[in-house]
């Protein structure tokens, strides 16, 4: 397979950017996108030229590190997969394909298709978690959970925190990450004693790092890889309703 | 040898790590915070180290080279974690597990640490849940387990095929809570390459941002490796992309012996290679060997079809498969230990009869699996990893039997440490899947998650404390004491030697040569005379790769391609010394399989003359390096010749 790409090219943080057309040939459809663009650098590279930098790492579509912006789509075309988990197959011989990084103002570029997502760990550090230290656990098996609540727990525990949403956001807003950690911990026993301030902290955090608002558009669960679902956002909101009904 | 002193605390097995709690020396509180603890990596087990020592009270500094402490690769494990609950009243206990552990790494593993293990095993599951993992559940809403390769009991706990994933979130988290506390400063985007060493004392490291690419150094009183396992050194392997060898490389040539090098697992279940471009290689996890059956046609001739596209797996009757796993391993059957399974796939295609058009693969088929329970239980026991499966190979598993053969996935070997898990260097510890410490010759399913969990949950708060109660005096030494700069300039010179050379061939070119001679020969199948060739191989191409790499751009930027030459750098040096690790182990035991020593394809030990661990002492790259013999002594259980039969 051959294909037209257009890749943006940034040198640093500061520099300006702009797209780049390279084309690329004898591409085989099993291919990942990956690897797709680990050939192009291979050719860059043998040509003494600067390859794209990308994040990526497991490329099992679980570290949530690749993040590419495809031809107007967080993660391409492909329903719930992430960037290394699109296939070549997905796209025709001969196609145009964009290649951008995730855009944000939260997300400020590092070089090329690379950004900083730390925002995402400082709203974890404000609450993503339960305040439990090593040691102070009971037996495991003393607390059942409801096997429904501990689906959906898990359901929203696949979250990737890997800011496609935000990238497909025309807010560039953080809801759906942010919903799926309270989400997680709502819906367990265990999370349940530091959900109000959880709550407040983590949506202020998200405030703080300059992501958008929630207008219901919807665009985070359709590129989400992971399948996050909205009724995450409808959670959020409503702990965090409850929280600030509590701290007045 | 007494500079190997492994340390292994006075008493019964089964009260060895009580009374070493009892009287290990403690730290105030007061001083604690006095007290800077470096942690490299933020996988299971630097996470959980970090946050753990950090709620203790000490200054923590930790350090990874993705963006984030979450994408450790500890997020891919997928099909559990071991633990002696013995919830399910199937018999378990602790000295099952530690038993089937030892057992498993073919009793190469040191007793008093996997008893340890074992015994801990119990809080890893406690703690976790009270983080708010969403481990499976039954529908009473009590934990759930399944079983695994290796066992014959139902001990491991898991989280759809996301397990790693939640209990590295649940780590994270905790790490995070402490970073928001002020009482861990994080190092995103910081790889390691350098360990100060004052008055034989581990006392800091030299890392590069890898944003800017300067070089910067950091004091700590005591310094924690947990860097994961080395797979990468195959090329292919299930490993992730930055996985490396590079800070346990480095602390190696710094003093610390590298352990049982040799000894890395090959694991039965992954999709097979389909081409050059390939990058990686992609677990199925083991678990699927609970209710799928592994199968080659009986003749050569049907899988010669198969290959060629005439004939389908549903084209070969029952009676002419051969379910040689069941065959050949009766009581455990699809569930045979790793390296036993994978050898005997590559028994079935050596013999001709691969399934796939490059002859390595074999079948794994849920047919039977479905007609007895149904899709939708199959669909939801095994999460992810169908529809994983399906975008990889474009094939259903629901439909048609997977195609699976063995790859490299995970690494025994590594920085030998003591009970304490300190290595030979004083204040320089190792954790998890770096270290060479549980597993012996051979890892089973859902033991590593366990260690590394235990390793930085509970063992390092209790050993470090030991060692840093007689540092309470000592000052936070500043940076630009000698010894940093001395380590600074080393690391320095190394890369403007690296990006200097402006060479003809990739990184990738060098470390891909470097994999096809470790697969070829140090891999499944081993002789003296193949690795004999093998090192020479290495050391040609360390040559080569030192006079004609070529990376671009420069030193002082983001710069992925350099970061990838240091790592190809160390995996040279480290391919030889796991060639000549293979070559002084003159048996077969787990992952280690030497033609030589064999009875009919089974592993033939020898305790007479290798029961014990080897501990190497680096002395310079072109000479070789100092064997140091840890004598594995069993007080507990009895050699046998391990048999899944
Ligand atoms: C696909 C797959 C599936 C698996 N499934 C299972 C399973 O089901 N059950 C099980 O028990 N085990 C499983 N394993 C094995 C297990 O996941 C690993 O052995 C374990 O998670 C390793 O944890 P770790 O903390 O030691 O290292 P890792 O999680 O690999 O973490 C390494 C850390 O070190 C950092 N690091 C590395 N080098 C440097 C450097 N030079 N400088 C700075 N930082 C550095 C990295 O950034 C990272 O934070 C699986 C492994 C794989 C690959
Ligand atoms: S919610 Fe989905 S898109 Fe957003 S970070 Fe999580 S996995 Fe990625
Ligand atoms: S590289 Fe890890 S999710 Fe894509």
């Amino acid at each position: 397979m051959k294909f037209n790409l257009k890749v943006w090219r940034q040198k640093n943080a500061k520099a300006e950017g702009k797209l780049v057309d390279y084309t690329i040939d004898n591409i085989i459809p099993d291919m990942s996108f990956l690897e797709m663009v680990d050939v192009l650098n291979d050719n860059l590279v043998r040509k003494g030229e600067d390859p794209i930098a990308f994040d990526h790492d497991c490329r099992e579509g679980i570290c949530g590190m690749c993040s590419m912006y495809i031809s107007g789509r967080a993660h391409g075309p492909q329903h719930a997969a992430t960037t290394c988990q699109l296939y070549m197959r997905s796209f025709k011989d001969g196609d145009t394909i964009y290649v951008e990084p995730f855009r944000a103002g939260a997300f400020p570029i590092i070089k090329d298709l690379v950004t900083d997502r730390s925002a995402f760990d400082r709203i974890i550090s404000k609450g993503g978690f339960v305040s439990v230290n090593t040691g102070q656990a009971q037996d495991a098996n003393n607390l059942p959970v409801d096997k429904a609540f501990a689906e959906k727990a898990m359901d929203a525990a696949a979250c990737i925190g890997c800011g496609a949403c935000v990238a497909a956001c025309p807010n560039s807003a953080a809801m759906l990450f942010v919903s799926a950690k309270i989400s997680q911990l709502a819906l367990l026993p265990q999370g349940g004693p530091e959900r109000n301030n959880r709550a407040i902290n983590m949506v202020n955090q998200m405030d703080e790092e300059g992501f958008g608002s929630c207008t219901n558009i919807g665009a985070c669960e359709a590129e989400c890889p992971k399948e996050i679902k909205l009724t995450n956002i409808a959670r959020m909101n409503r702990e965090y309703l409850v929280a600030s009904l509590i701290n007045e | 040898m007494s500079e190997l002193n492994s340390k292994i605390p006075e008493g019964p097995l089964a009260e060895k790590w009580d009374n070493y709690k009892e009287h290990a020396k403690l730290v105030n509180p007061a001083n604690k915070r006095k007290l800077e603890v470096i942690v490299v990596g933020t996988g299971l087990a630097g996470a959980s180290a970090a946050a753990s020592l950090a709620e203790l009270g000490y200054s923590v500094k930790a350090f990874c080279f993705q963006d984030s402490p979450r994408r450790a690769h500890s997020i891919a494990a997928q099909g559990g974690i071991n633990a002696a609950k013995n919830y399910k009243n199937d018999g378990d206990s602790v000295f099952r597990l530690f038993y089937d552990t030892i057992k498993g790494g073919d009793f190469r593993a040191r007793e008093a640490n996997v008893y340890r293990l074992a015994d801990v095993s119990r809080n890893i599951i406690d703690q976790c849940v009270a983080q708010g993992v969403p481990f499976a559940r039954d529908y009473g809403g009590l934990l759930d387990n399944r079983s695994f390769g290796g066992s014959q009991v139902s001990r491991t706990f898991y989280a759809r095929g996301q397990t790693g994933q939640q209990l590295l979130l649940g780590a994270y988290g905790a790490l995070e809570r402490q970073i928001g506390l002020g009482n861990v400063k994080m190092y995103s985007r910081h790889e390691m390459v350098e360990v100060v060493t004052i008055d034989g004392k581990a006392r800091g490291i030299i890392a590069r941002n890898l944003i800017t690419g300067e070089l910067e150094r950091y004091f700590g009183h005591a310094v924690i490796l947990a860097t994961g396992g080395y797979g990468n050194v195959f090329f292919l392997s299930t490993s992730a992309m930055g996985s490396n060898v590079t800070a346990a490389w480095k602390a190696h040539k710094k003093g610390a012996y590298f352990g049982n090098p040799c000894f890395t697992q090959i694991h039965p279940t992954c999709i097979p290679v389909t081409g050059e471009y390939q990058s990686k290689l992609t677990l199925m996890s083991e678990s699927l060997r609970n209710d799928g059956r592994v199968w080659v046609p009986k003749t050569k001739e049907d899988a010669k079809a198969i290959r060629e596209g005439k004939k389908t797996a549903a084209d070969i009757k029952e009676d002419e498969r051969d379910y040689y796993l069941e065959r050949k391993y009766p009581s455990f059957g699809n569930l045979s230990p790793r390296d036993i399974a994978s050898r005997a796939a590559k028994e079935a295609c050596d013999d001709g009869r691969g399934i796939v058009p490059s002859g390595l693969g074999v079948f794994l088929d849920f047919a039977d699996a479905i007609k007895r329970l149904g899709v939708d239980v199959v669909k939801a026991r095994y999460g992810e990893l169908f529809p994983m499966y399906k975008n990889i190979t474009n094939e259903d598993p629901l439909k048609t039997p997977m195609k699976i053969y063995p790859a490299v996935h995970y690494t025994m070997g590594g920085l030998w440490v003591d009970y304490e898990l300190m290595t030979s260097v004083q204040g320089l510890y190792c954790l998890g899947e770096a270290n060479f410490s549980d597993h012996g010759a051979n890892r089973l399913g859902a033991s590593a998650l366990m260690q590394g969990l235990a390793d930085g949950y509970f063992v390092i708060p209790y050993t470090i404390g030991n060692y840093l109660s007689s540092e309470i005096f000592t000052k936070a030494i500043p940076t630009d004491h000698p010894a940093f700069v001395e380590a600074e300039s080393v690391a320095k010179e190394r890369a403007e030697k690296l990006i200097g050379t402006k060479g003809k061939k990739t990184v990738d070119d060098f470390h891909k040569q470097l994999g096809k001679i470790m697969w070829e020969y140090c891999g499944m199948a081993r002789t003296a005379e193949g690795l004999t060739h093998a090192r020479k191989l290495i050391q040609d191409l360390r040559k080569e790769f030192w006079s004609n790499v070529n990376i671009p751009g420069t030193l002082y930027e983001f710069n992925p391609e350099f970061d990838k030459a240091g790592r190809v750098a160390d995996f040279i040096e480290l391919g030889e010394l796991m060639v000549i690790d293979a070559l002084n182990r003159n048996e077969s035991c787990g992952g280690h399989f030497r033609l030589e020593y064999q009875d009919e394809g089974e592993a033939k030990r020898d305790d007479e003359k290798y029961a014990y661990v080897s501990a190497w002492e680096h002395t310079s790259v072109d000479a070789d390096p100092i064997l140091h013999k840890e004598e594995l002594v069993y007080e507990n259980i009895k050699l046998q010749v391990r048999s899944y039969k």
